[in-house]
């Protein structure tokens, strides 16, 4: 994109991630990378090979003997606050009488070498009474085992327009969690400094959070602990909660021994510690016209939180929340049960409940399509929340209006520039003379709620220093974990002072620098922090002007940045001269600034209110191939056509895009969790655990950005894009079912996800392809 | 004898001699010249973040570059070799590499932990001049997981790297200084072929001699016998055993056989699986689409045909197509040399025919029974997965009627087996579909699976039935009908 000013990496402009050539070469530092300081100690957490039991006796003199080992530490070597969970104390660092999951940390070793620490990790002894295990959301269910009381979203009147609707229909859907398989495992580095302080160094979206812990843990103020993160290879959420527990056993070792000691989780360990997305079962009723109008909506989500509740509230009021899509739905009624199970403590990850909210719906409409003979896509039209030129706007069942609805243009393009009507027209006749092989297509929408919907966490802070020299120095609260966050926060600083972008540094963000942040999670890290580095570079900018306005005899409005140049009424002088002069006039040239997104409001008793600033809207076309006698298949085209605003960072947006899309159709079809029967889980490597490959991507795959100023005034107009397109992959999951419906006499084709192979062939059979 | 390790890293000559030698390759990478640039992801040579180029001379004195998982690698088998590591691709000026010049300008890079992996396999793939094509490149890059991008920019960048633009002279000159440095390493008249490291736990001994080889194992049958480590590497990093005493295959010439001996294919125990895929690509296409799919580059360059065999893995993919061959296994101990089928071989989950001392010293594959071959992989991902049910499938018509029926199943049982009730079905029948699905109907009567992670019992038997209805229909009809690979444009015809 071009841009009209004369500055290089201006906002708008597809500049590449400002570590690209760092990462190509190896150059890029992450926490396991840190050289390690001299008499630096491992740690390795010994885990619960039960899902429920009791600790009766715990004997580990023989671990702490071993060579290489410094010592063992359990929960009674914690100094306070024996705590990792990031809302509620219900996550001990080390467990206390009672093992809740298969994996759980019970011990850590401190030793010289991660290899004398393997080595004495059999050494332990440790005797346990197992107790009953609850593994699944339908045992859960079964028993009433909840974490806390079911939430409840009313809109309208279901139960009466229900029994009215002239047609319903009821059914289940299940769907499987997703391991993040962020590249680089957990990992956390902490260096014991003088007067208690603390040093660490963690690969996390929460470094404040880890600050938080680890005072909390030690008894120590926060002012004594610094946590800095510089990148993460990969975090997906992660990071968000799951990497307290290696910040905290390293701080905890680091305490205890006064040497650095650090804790990387290996791939195994890092499958069987930490909490992933959470499954899903989804019950609901619908009752609807002959128009496949949805006149009133049941759903009762319950979703398997784990031994804990991490961040499951919030994560099941973002999936109700979700449970609309798209579609303005008169009546509805959502029930949300937050199971208690006996495994992992499943936690945030890209969508945050918001996908599986979306596949209950999606599963609706396309249900109530497949009644009525109709395409998925007039249903899908038909129910859409009115455009933002409407008169009357849509309103959730959480009672937000939807005033920026572009759903219905995005669909349109989509449409034409896939000939979606041409290739299923061709794909119905394929399949009516196609015994063994079936097409599908599926176009679903997103429309996805941008804000934390816990409203205090929407705020954010940066900092700005201007040296004299005319280079720039930026530190945002906002973490970099591959998403370009520092290049679009860069872009916005250089637009803001009109500078070439070179002369602006991000550094790794360190809660020294910036205190009290959020996680970088929600999508928002571009939205909240780069609206705080814009406002701290125009006080200095303010500031700055002033000064020469004085100076120059002029007002300061006659003051002008522009192409690394500042024009004074008549003057021009270069920004490097302005801010010398500055200097020289004894002006500060540092500042921070903070922001809060506004116009939110949330009541979490009734849930309801304004949880989100604005929505970003998508849609996805997909087609695939299914071969019936294996339930192998091939996504064989895919175009996805995206809104993130007024793109600060097209060639950024689209890599979120194609990502996160590809991401959400693994979690769909080949990334399948497996608990064994005593709740161990036995998928815990690349193994067994299988994301996409390559060769998984989409064939034809199209990729475009739809270019609309968002309507709120977010940072230049952009939206948020780190999660959204994750939900464009419902589209695949319903071609598959879609194509499953091209079997002959088949009924609705109530495929569940994810669509392995064997899903697929099982439902295939069900539907009556049977060849044996 | 040797009593060092000798090997090139990035241009540099090295030369080790004290090393515990079961320490992997990527954590002296790590830990010793502080090359943090290749990543450690997962520990099993699943997710190519570790990976780095391997160079070793081919007879001709040209170099031939392997991408290799440093994770499952151990230090000694880098003897003789160059390694290339992402750090030592950027010049001496700073300069960046064309093929990591096109991972930046392409916005390959997100997070960019699995990128060196990346980095590391396309420079390999450019190196050779192979592999960088449209349609080539999901195999090259199939063993390497990326978690941000989608693989679409990636991609990108390698196929602006198949044009010969990319080769100027100014960046060849890694490769021949590589070349030459390595050449002048290993004829120095100190480096003897045969070496031996020793630790206070543990010993790698690597023999030139075939006889020297067999004679050690035989006299210590305890002994670990490593090739490419892509099996025993995991005992290390997983499983976290100890390994003793290790023998290494790779320093026998011997060993790396490979040719056609009358109407057999002689692999011998050396040969890495990416070495067998090259050389039949013309011969078995049916072999040559499984072996594709058989892991990744990465393994296949260091995993070999003999160590699948002989580690007798119920999750080796190659055993079942081997069987429908009617290949042999060679057995040898000391001098004594026997051949025997190779579905004998398979005694029982994890069991083999093999004496104590007694290694596999080779396979014969016959070469002329593949024209009704067919091999069926079905696993949750199309690549880099191990399958959930393998079925390799073949017979010959004479007279109108089935003859010599093989239909072998991995996955279905402790090991890869035929299935005696299906064949005998299929047995002096005419080759029609009803004839197929009753044998489909036999099956029940062969196999009792199990449950596992790769898939219930039910859909392994649902699935073997329906594998060996599709082999019905294919051979009937002349076509073969498979959506992974290069295949798909033949599926979106009606079938």
């Amino acid at each position: 994109m071009t841009t009209k000013t004369g500055i290089k990496g201006n906002i708008h402009s597809a500049l590449h991630h400002d570590s690209a050539a760092k990462h190509v070469s190896g150059q890029a530092v992450y926490v396991d990378d840190i050289n390690m300081p001299t008499h630096g100690l491992v740690v390795l957490i010994g885990q619960s090979p039960h899902a429920h039991a009791l600790i009766r006796r715990m004997d580990l003199t023989a671990v702490a003997a071993a060579p290489g080992v410094l010592r063992v530490m359990t929960a009674e070597d914690v100094p306070r606050v024996n705590d990792c969970g990031p809302v509620v104390h219900d996550d001990p660092i080390f467990a206390v009488k009672k093992v809740s999951y298969v994996g759980q940390s019970v011990f850590a070793i401190v030793a010289e070498t991660m290899a004398a620490a393997r080595a004495a990790l059999p050494l332990a002894h440790i005797d346990y009474d197992p107790l009953p295990a609850i593994l699944t959301i339908d045992a859960a269910m079964e028993v009433n085992s909840f974490l806390g009381p079911p939430a409840r979203m009313k809109k309208g009147e279901p139960d009466k327009y229900l029994a009215s609707a002239s047609r319903q229909l009821s059914g289940r859907l299940y769907c499987g969690g997703q391991e993040h398989f962020y590249l680089e495992g957990q990992a956390a580095l902490a260096i014991p400094g003088e007067d208690g302080d603390m040093q660490l160094y963690a690969s996390t979206q929460h470094p404040s959070e880890i600050q938080h812990k680890v005072a909390e843990m030690l008894g120590v103020s926060s002012h004594a602990v610094t946590v800095e993160t510089r990148r993460m290879g990969g975090a997906f959420g992660g990071k968000e909660s799951q990497g307290n527990l290696p910040a905290l056993t390293a701080a905890l070792a680091a305490h205890l021994t006064g040497r650095p000691a650090k804790t990387v989780y290996d791939r195994d360990d890092d499958f069987m510690l930490t909490g992933k997305r959470h499954d899903f079962r989804i019950d609901y009723k619908v009752g609807f016209d002959d128009d496949g109008r949805i006149i009133a909506v049941f759903f009762d989500q319950a979703l398997r939180c784990g031994m804990s509740w991490d961040l499951s509230a919030a994560i099941a009021a973002r999936a109700m929340c979700h449970a609309d899509n798209a579609y303005d739905i008169p009546h509805m009624r959502i029930t949300s049960y937050c199971c208690l199970t006996h495994t992992q403590s499943n936690t945030a990850f890209r969508g945050f409940g918001g996908p599986q909210g979306m596949l209950g719906i999606e599963r609706v409409i396309d249900a109530v399509a497949h009644k009525l003979d109709l395409d998925p896509l007039i249903v899908r039209q038909r129910n859409f929340y009115p455009e933002k030129t409407a008169a009357v706007h849509g309103i959730t069942h959480y009672g937000q209006t939807v005033t920026d609805s572009i759903i219905q243009p995005i669909v349109e393009k989509l449409v034409n520039e896939s000939e979606y009507i041409s290739r299923r027209k061709e794909i119905v006749a394929f399949n009516r003379s196609s015994r063994y092989l079936k097409r599908g297509i599926a176009l679903t929408p997103v429309k996805f709620g941008i804000s934390f919907n816990t409203t205090f966490l929407n705020q954010a802070g940066a900092l700005v220093h201007v040296y004299h020299d005319g280079s720039v120095h930026l530190n945002h609260g906002g973490t970099e974990m591959g998403q370009g966050l520092n290049t679009k926060v860069a872009q916005i600083v250089a637009h803001e002072f009109q500078i070439d972008i070179e002369k602006v540094r991000i550094s790794a963000t360190t809660t020294g620098k910036v205190p009290n942040t959020s996680a970088t999670a929600a999508s928002s890290g571009t939205d909240l922090n780069g609206m705080a580095a814009m406002r701290a570079a125009r006080e200095i900018k303010t500031r700055i002007g002033d000064f020469l306005a004085e100076v120059y005899q002029t007002k300061p409005n006659r003051v002008r940045f522009a192409d690394n140049m500042v024009h004074i009424g008549a003057e021009v002088i270069s920004f490097s001269s302005a801010v010398h002069q500055a200097y020289m006039g004894r002006v500060s040239l540092s500042a921070t600034g903070f922001y809060a997104t506004p116009k939110l409001k949330w009541d979490a008793s009734t849930m309801r209110g304004r949880p989100f600033y604005y929505f970003a809207y998508g849609a996805a076309v997909s087609e695939v191939v299914v071969d019936l006698l294996t339930g192998e298949n091939r996504l064989v085209r895919v175009d996805l056509l995206h809104d993130a605003g007024k793109s600060i960072n097209p060639a950024l947006d689209l890599g979120q895009i194609e990502g996160g899309f590809l991401q959400g159709a693994g979690w769909l079809t080949t990334e399948e969790l497996v608990w064994d029967d005593s709740g161990r889980l036995t998928t815990h490597a690349p193994s067994t655990y299988k994301i996409p490959t390559c060769s998984d991507r989409p064939v034809d795959w199209r990729v475009s950005l739809f270019m609309d100023e968002n309507c709120e005034d977010t940072i230049h107009r952009s939206k948020a894009v780190g999660e959204p397109p994750l939900m464009l992959a419902i589209s695949v999951w319903l071609a598959l079912s879609d194509a499953l419906g091209g079997i002959d006499g088949a009924g609705y084709p109530a495929l569940d996800a994810p669509a392995t192979p064997e899903r697929i062939l099982m439902t295939a059979r069900r539907l009556g392809a049977r060849f044996v | 004898m040797r009593q060092d390790i000798r090997f090139l890293l990035n241009g540099k000559p090295q030369q080790i001699s004290h090393m515990s030698a079961d320490m992997t390759f990527l954590s002296w990478l790590r830990e010793q010249p502080h090359l943090c640039g290749t990543k450690q992801g997962c520990g099993e040579g699943d997710c190519g973040a570790c990976t780095v180029a391997m160079g070793r001379l081919d007879d001709s004195g040209q170099l031939l570059w392997r991408p290799v998982n440093t994770c499952i690698l151990f230090l000694p088998m880098v003897d003789g070799s160059a390694i290339r590591t992402v750090e030592g691709l950027v010049s001496a000026d700073g300069n960046l590499h064309p093929v990591q010049r096109a991972m930046v300008t392409a916005d390959a890079s997100q997070c960019g932990f699995c990128t060196p992996g990346f980095v590391m396999t396309l420079y390999t793939a450019w190196q050779n001049r192979q592999g960088l094509q449209q349609d080539e490149i999901n195999d090259t890059l199939a063993g390497n997981l990326c978690r941000c991008t989608g693989y679409k920019s990636i991609v990108n960048a390698a196929l602006t790297l198949s044009s010969s633009d990319s080769h100027t002279s100014s960046v060849e000159y890694l490769g021949s200084k590589d070349a030459l440095a390595l050449a002048e390493l290993c004829t120095t008249d100190d480096f003897d072929k045969d070496f031996c490291i020793s630790s206070d736990d543990n010993s790698f001994y690597a023999p030139s001699e075939p006889t020297t080889f067999a004679n050690f194992y035989a006299d210590n049958p305890e002994s670990v016998i490593v090739a490419g480590a892509t099996d025993v590497g995991l005992w290390v990093t997983k499983q976290h055993k100890a390994l003793g005493q290790i023998l290494w295959t790779g320093r026998v010439s011997e060993f790396a056989r490979l040719d056609i001996a009358g109407d057999q294919l002689f692999v011998g125990p050396a040969i890495t699986h990416q070495q067998l895929l090259e050389s039949i690509s013309n011969k078995f296409p049916e072999l040559t689409e499984l072996m594709r799919r058989f892991a990744a580059p990465q393994v296949r360059s260091s995993g070999t045909v003999c160590g699948n065999i002989a580690n007798a893995s119920p999750i080796g993919d190659l055993p079942p197509v081997l069987i429908a061959l009617g290949s042999k296994v060679e057995l040898t101990r000391r001098e004594v040399v026997r051949q025997l089928d190779l579905e004998k071989f398979f005694i029982a989950y994890g069991q083999t025919d093999l004496a104590d001392g007694e290694f596999v010293s080779g396979v014969f594959v016959p070469i002329d029974t593949a024209s009704y071959l067919r091999c069926y992989k079905i696993s949750k991902r199309f690549d880099q997965d191990i399958s959930a049910v393998m079925f390799a499938a073949n017979l010959d018509i004479v007279d109108g009627v089935i003859t010599r029926p093989r239909l072998v199943f991995g996955g279905m049982a402790g090991t890869p087996k035929r299935a005696a009730k299906a064949e005998s079905v299929l047995l002096e029948r005419p080759p029609d579909i009803e004839t197929f699905q009753k044998a489909a109907t036999a099956l029940l009567d062969d196999f009792k699976p199990l449950s596992d992670m790769r898939g219930s019992a039910v859909y392994r038997m649902a699935t073997a039935q329906n594998l060996i209805v599709k082999y019905g229909l294919e051979f009937s009809e002349g076509r073969s009908v498979r959506l992974a690979g290069a295949g798909l444009a033949k599926v979106m015809e009606r079938w």
